[in-house]
């Protein structure tokens, strides 16, 4: 997944963060939700700072805007949360992705994603597998497995994971 | 059930029998003059080859044959009960269970322990060779018996189980002549009989000269239940009585009694109830003797369970959304309706988590094997001992217990434990003693592995610990702090590693088994006297009762079994203005958290602060809250990865109204608690230096 040179095409679930577009893989999305009651969880840091409840089962939810350092309004009529599977060493972890907007699904080709350039950007590098492009816009590919890793870490049993397994 | 494989079937008996065998030696070992425990060995191993026999597991019928053909000299008091048969027997125990995995398994190595075993019970009398060939010696006998009379009366769900009483009786034909008799007493009338049932009981004279085991063994698979009566025949007179004496064709037609005749029969209670009244206190005397300990039990597969308990935990949820519902509408017949759900919901609960929960006995019972044989590899000998083993666990938690205690009981008898030598240069008892109990303490179950051997060596911990990397030379560290270095990854090192040890399970391992059961591992040791590791597991991973608090706008759950009390926070009784956070109730002194802060809530408090005493280990906190919602059965669901550091919460739940709600680990909460206010402290110090 963090593999860099994977220059594949992507068959992308638009969102808007803030006023960026972001490509998230549309194979891991299992569904698309209306806001729902959030439950703060203390002490968690704001990347994943609430849970939800998703048809019965308790799902953490992450806050992308917390890694690309954006502001964070409080939830709109746009708002909505993109619920994910994501494969973290082999296990699946559900998790919601709060979005600003959903737009649609697409399919980017792999010519027209580039890596992210080192310099001229706002948000810390390792955290974008790439840049594509829809027609006359940047599409940001965040590298989920990064993000949560590392925002993750904090609260997490992965970062003992990391030590003993490796 | 249906579609189950017959050998796998056999393979789960052939499990617990084994247990059975394996438990009956190690008890042999330290009582070798108890012949109950002797008898059930025997059993144990009668009923495998049994049962081997009719799966097709054909090796394993004749090694056991051969097995059971020496252990019964032991039987017959013609062998003693030593350590060197223990052992013996052991080996051919597990020498049983690779035939059962793997029906070729190195014959040799069979023959071999056959061959250990026969010299072991033939030891201290050399000839016995003969005997060892002839089985069924009357040597055992009490005295010269002519026979025996026999009276059994089979449960009445005998048929339907399918034990065929005529089997039975051929089987004692097989012993000799025999004069076969039914009493009819208590067939009732032909409108009222089950065809399925068994009425009868049989009246059997057996005469010869039979040894009376091989009257037990006739009736070894069915005599659970069954009435039982078997007494050597030796006043003639006595026998007689019953009707007369029918022949063994005329069984299946005594079923078929005609009704008048019945009648007849059932009327004569005065005539009939006199044996029928001797009876039952026979097999009851014998069952009190300890002899067959065996409730009706169902074998269910485990997902089985696993899939009702989610079923349970739906309709929990479920119940709370109609509950909740039935409040906001206000009608009173659909809030009786709710209410009526919820006792059921509650107790259906109760009964599913029953089922799941199994005595921790089932899990101390392994390691007396593991002990025994570690004893006499490392030549220490050592006092086992096992407390609280009705302690019941939830049987996930059970499972997942076994590799971490076992790596904890080896550690202690490895490295814990001293030689003799040295035990006896420090005036400690040769033998060196285990000690492995379990017991609840509030929302937990405590289990401990105790020794008193030489306890952790700090300067050498501390050596590593450097060495690894984990402190800095010369830092200072608690001691508590040092010992907790045990449980590093990569901590356990190459000094350590020995024969038992070095098997890649370190004591990393061990902690994150128990994390990952939500529970704590603590370890105290005292230098010379020997180390204790605890270890706190929840009662269950599944559902609990729950007491639902509300901080600010946030609503947490607290289990219940940690809940003492609930009182109001006595205005005044502030931490921060008056320098100190603990409250007086009823004359003992109870600090408090105010989890508002610990949480970081904001907004202005409720005017009546509440607070929630819970037992946290050994001591009592207040948990300061702004309001008490009240009781909930609370599913506990497991917080994802992304929030399993948090070890203030035990996982989430989700409440009547679709939220969730966070379970606090009330352990692990004052723990943080208390680093928070230490924090404080030093902070107000230093603001003030």
């Amino acid at each position: 997944m963090s593999d860099r040179q994977e220059t594949k095409g992507m068959h992308a679930l638009t969102i808007r963060l803030q006023d960026e577009m972001f490509a998230l893989e549309a194979t891991h999305v299992r569904e698309i939700l209306d806001p729902v009651p959030i439950t703060r969880v203390p002490n968690a840091g704001d990347f994943v700072g609430g849970l939800i409840n998703v048809r019965g089962s308790v799902v953490p939810l992450a806050d992308l805007r917390v890694s690309f350092g954006m502001d964070r309004p409080p939830p709109d009529a746009d708002t909505r949360i993109v619920v994910m599977e994501i494969d973290l060493d082999g296990e699946p972890l559900v998790a919601g992705i709060l979005a600003d907007k959903v737009y649609d699904v697409t399919d980017i080709t792999a010519a027209s994603i580039e890596e992210a350039p080192r310099v001229g950007m706002r948000w810390p590098a390792e955290f974008v597998r790439g840049i594509g492009r829809r027609d006359d816009d940047f599409v940001i590919i965040p590298d989920m497995n990064r993000i949560i890793r590392a925002e993750g870490d904090r609260n997490s049993s992965l970062a003992a994971h990391e030590r003993t397994d490796r | 059930m249906s579609n189950l494989d017959p050998a796998e079937v056999f393979r789960q008996e052939a499990a617990d029998l084994i247990e059975t065998l394996e438990q009956a030696l190690l008890d042999l070992e330290k009582r070798p003059d108890d012949s109950e425990l002797v008898g059930l060995a025997f059993r144990a191993l009668h009923t495998l080859k049994g049962s081997g026999a009719m799966f097709g597991f054909v090796a394993v019928s004749e090694f056991i044959h051969e097995f059971e053909t020496a252990f019964d000299r032991v039987r017959k008091g013609e062998a003693a009960a030593d350590r060197r048969l223990i052992a013996a027997a052991l080996e051919a125990r597990d020498h049983v269970a690779r035939l059962i995995d793997d029906p070729d398994v190195d014959p040799a190595r069979g023959e071999a322990i056959l061959a250990a075993l026969k010299v072991a019970v033939s030891g201290d009398a050399p000839v016995v060779l003969v005997a060892q060939l002839e089985p069924v010696a009357g040597v055992a006998a009490p005295a010269a018996v002519t026979g025996w009379h026999v009276r059994f009366r089979l449960p009445a769900d005998a048929l339907t189980l399918g034990t065929n009483p005529l089997l039975l009786l051929d089987e004692l034909r097989g012993l000799g002549p025999c004069e076969v008799s039914a009493e009819i007493a208590d067939v009732p009338p032909l409108d009222r009989i089950e065809p399925q049932q068994c009425y009868l009981t049989w009246d059997v004279t057996l005469r010869g000269d039979v040894p009376q085991e091989a009257v037990d063994d006739v009736f070894l698979f069915v005599r659970d239940d069954m009435e039982l009566l078997i007494e050597p025949l030796s006043e003639e007179g006595t026998q007689a009585e019953p009707a007369t004496p029918t022949e063994a064709s005329a069984m299946p037609r005594a079923a078929a009694v005609r009704p008048e005749e019945v009648a007849a029969a059932s009327s004569l209670t005065a005539a009939s109830s006199a044996p029928a009244g001797r009876l039952p206190a026979e097999p009851a005397a014998r069952s009190s003797a300890g002899k067959v300990e065996r409730n009706a039990t169902l074998r269910v597969p485990a997902e089985r369970l696993d899939e009702l308990m989610d079923r349970v935990g739906e309709l929990v949820i479920a119940q709370a959304r109609l509950s909740q519902l039935a409040e906001t509408i206000h009608d009173p017949a659909l809030v009786n309706v709710a209410e009526e759900i919820e006792r059921l919901t509650s107790s259906l609960r109760d009964t599913t988590m029953g089922t799941r929960m199994v005595p921790i006995g089932s899990l101390f019972g392994r390691f007396r094997r593991l002990v025994h044989d570690l004893s006499e590899e490392l030549g220490k000998s050592i006092n086992f001992v096992t407390e609280g083993e009705d302690t019941e666990l939830d049987k996930t938690v059970i499972e997942q217990l076994a590799d971490p205690l076992v790596h904890l009981i080896r550690n202690s008898i490895d490295h814990g434990l001293e030689d003799a030598a040295r035990r006896a240069e420090s005036g400690k008892p040769a033998a060196g003693t285990l000690r492995l109990s379990a017991s609840h303490r509030g929302a937990e179950v405590a289990i401990t592995v105790s020794d008193d051997g030489a306890g952790l060596n700090g300067e050498r911990i501390r050596r590593r610990a450097e060495e690894a990397g984990l402190i800095a030379p010369g830092q200072p560290v608690s001691e508590a702090e040092l010992n907790r270095m045990i449980f590093q990854p990569g901590f356990s090192t190459a000094s350590q590693v020995t024969a038992l040890s070095g098997r890649g399970v370190g004591m990393d391992v061990v902690k994150r088994t128990i994390d990952g059961l939500r529970g704590s591992i603590d370890v105290e040791t005292r230098p010379g006297k020997g180390t204790t590791m605890t270890l706190r597991l929840p009662l269950t991973l599944a559902i609990i009762d729950g007491l639902l608090v509300r901080v600010g706008e946030d609503r947490y759950t607290i289990p219940l079994a940690a809940v003492e009390e609930c009182l109001e926070l006595p205005t005044g009784v502030d931490g921060d203005a008056r320098g100190r956070s603990f409250l007086n109730v009823r004359g003992e002194l109870v600090p408090f958290l105010k989890l508002r802060q610990v949480f970081n809530t904001e907004g202005r408090p409720d005017p009546f602060q509440k607070v929630v005493v819970v037992a946290s280990d050994t001591t009592r906190v207040g948990l300061v809250v702004d309001q008490i919602i009240g009781n909930n059965q609370t599913v506990i669901k497991q917080l994802s990865r992304l929030h399993s550091g948090l070890k203030t919460f035990s996982g989430a739940t989700i409440l009547g109204d679709g939220t969730v709600a966070l379970i606090l680990d009330v352990i692990h909460l004052v723990a943080f608690g208390q680093k928070l206010e230490e924090r404080r402290r030093a902070e107000t110090l230093g603001r003030a230096a």
